[in-house]
């Protein structure tokens, strides 16, 4: 499984109200919802991300609120996968139960800049900058979770047990 | 190597002798929580199952209380899908308008919660109920609905960190002013994934409410949970709320912490977070120039209840809200509510020009009930200041206790609640 795509660049702390505020927590349809996606700290991002961009930030990425609306709206503004130095841990859950890529790599977070090119190959953890021509290596997950990203979600791999 | 008192939970809901920080594991829940944001896209999750009942109508609760009574269409569309899922299950825990309340007050005042339990929540506020000696932590709709069919979830293990508390805290220091400092020192990711765990002398002085109070932050440090020792306070609780049996863990003599940290509560002072973060905090005396308020917010599921509203009302009877300033009381639930009546404490905070609305989170996180306008300011006893978070996104909230929010009513702009005795 690969993603290739732009950079949108974050800072620390990018909290779940700003990736999509709660007045628009009265929907919970992912297409509605990516509408809103950023907003917050971003009002050009819905209007510039393309499928298959990547949003890389710094650390505690996804902390507050445990709103699954908050990935959901991510992985439905089309954004293949969140490179973080650290994420908040129920986002970070979130993200793996529905299926939203993410990896934890500080290298990469602190080097990429906004607008790169970067590729990712998810089997090997690798993560590709093509403007800088470097690479890194993300943190792998553990077994048990590559079950749950590899059947796409917690609830298809509860009905595979 | 001795386990924490979470890790000693989490072993026995696992059905093991040992956990170790980080191991994975599957743990049986008592309780899965859910409100009328979180519940419908669970209900939805729910439909893919290949089981489509509950593992245990008894050990739900759905909890109608973000944005109810319905602050518009689909907000009611929400809570109708709720409904019904509640009804077509039969789900014993369901609280509508009329009997809900903010959920992490609700739940442990109905007894739904007691010591030893294992409860997951889709709220990230889940982690209150740690006041009461249970772990419990805040989820995604997804591991609600996958809780919801199996009675189970998976966790990481966490690592703790300990807080020591000692002394006693003076006159107009609350369980707020505690967590506030805590989060100014660790800051907003200092217990990534940990557990935060308070032990220490100075437990016994603090009140339930104190500990409810701090326990709800510990998510804003990043924390997976936050825990109190089980003493008589919490004990004497649990009898008076719940008929249910409850089983009181305590952490090993030679259990492991990442980070220790002493603070003794009569050294703390009321404590204010600036935006657009927790940990941006200064003390009372710190905040030397004027910071006016437009608005002032008393409620919340981190401080809606009744030691909340006694010192809220403490300050503002025989006083008025600053002409310009709206003050806000919103008791977090039904019985609290009641009681604060018949104390006469709605009388007071009427008579000073604030509005008492009907259980509900509304303004914490900018659903209704207090939106905040361009430029405009509030000093709110909730626990979230982010960008946005109470309305539009040049706003600013300041996070405070009930007695400075209630001071700065007074005067309109944050204050101590010693200057209006002075």
């Amino acid at each position: 499984m690969q993603a290739k795509g732009r950079v949108f660049k974050y800072g620390d702390n990018v909290d779940t109200d700003v990736i999509i505020p709660a007045r628009y927590l009265n929907s919970s349809d992912p297409v509605e919802l990516a509408t809103h996606c950023m907003e917050d700290i971003d009002k050009d991002f819905v209007k510039k991300v393309q499928k298959g961009d990547i949003i890389v930030a710094n650390k505690n990425f996804g902390c507050g609120s445990s709103r699954e609306h908050a990935p959901i709206a991510i992985k439905a503004a089309g954004v293949s996968c969140v490179i973080a130095e650290t994420f908040a841990r129920i986002f970070y859950r979130n993200s793996i139960n529905i299926g939203l890529p993410i990896i934890e790599c500080p290298e990469a977070a602190k080097d990429i800049e906004d607008g790169d090119e970067v590729e990712i190959d998810f089997d090997s953890g690798m993560i590709y900058d093509r403007t800088k021509g470097t690479e890194y290596k993300g943190q792998a997950f553990p077994e048990f979770m590559q079950k749950i990203i590899k059947a796409e979600g917690l609830i298809n791999y509860i009905n595979q047990q | 190597m001795g386990m924490t008192m979470t890790q000693k939970i989490l072993a026995a809901a696992a059905g093991l002798d040992k956990v170790e920080a980080g191991q994975l594991i599957e743990a049986k829940l008592d309780l899965v929580l859910g409100n009328d944001i979180t519940s419908p896209v669970a209900i939805h999750e729910m439909e893919k199952f290949q089981k489509k009942d509950v593992f245990d109508k008894d050990k739900i609760a759905l909890v109608m209380d973000h944005f109810i009574p319905n602050k518009d269409i689909k907000s009611a569309e929400h809570c109708k899908c709720v409904r019904e899922f509640a009804c077509a299950h039969d789900i014993t825990n369901y609280f509508d308008v009329g009997e809900m309340g903010i959920e992490h007050a609700l739940l442990p005042e109905k007894g739904l919660v007691v010591a030893g339990d294992v409860v997951i929540g889709a709220d990230s506020h889940t982690c209150t109920y740690g006041a009461l000696g249970a772990f419990s932590t805040g989820v995604g709709s997804t591991d609600m609905a996958a809780g919801m069919a199996t009675g189970k979830a998976w966790f990481k293990v966490p690592p703790a960190i300990k807080f020591n508390l000692t002394g006693r805290l003076p006159k107009w220091v609350s369980g707020k002013d505690v967590i506030l400092h805590i989060i100014g020192m660790i800051g907003v990711d200092g217990a990534l994934y940990k557990s935060m765990e308070f032990t220490g002398d100075g437990v016994a002085s603090l009140s339930m409410d104190d500990r409810f109070t701090i326990a709800n932050m510990a998510i804003e440090a990043g924390g997976k949970n936050g825990i109190f020792p089980v003493d008589e306070k919490a004990e004497a609780y649990m009898k008076e709320h719940s008929a249910r049996s409850y089983k009181i863990y305590e952490a090993d003599p030679d259990a492991v912490y990442e980070e220790e940290y002493t603070i003794n509560l009569s050294e703390l002072k009321p404590t204010v977070a600036f935006p657009h973060l927790p940990e941006n905090t200064k003390t009372i005396d710190e905040i030397t120039e004027d910071v006016k308020i437009d608005q002032s917010v008393i409620g919340s599921c981190t401080n809606g209840r009744m030691d909340d509203l006694r010192a809220a009302a403490e300050i503002l009877k025989g006083r008025k809200v600053k002409k310009g300033v709206r003050c806000i009381v919103i008791p977090a639930t039904q019985a609290i509510y009641l009681q604060a009546m018949e104390e006469g404490l709605l009388k007071i905070f009427i008579e000073a020009g604030a509005v008492v609305s009907t259980p509900t989170c509304g303004p914490c996180l900018g659903g209704y009930m207090g939106i905040l306008a361009a430029g405009e300011r509030c000093i709110s006893t909730t626990n979230r200041n982010f960008v946005g978070r109470m309305g539009h996104v040049d706003s600013e909230v300041y996070l405070a206790s009930p007695a400075v929010a209630a001071a700065s009513a007074v005067t309109g702009k944050i204050s101590s609640p010693e200057e209006l005795e002075a």
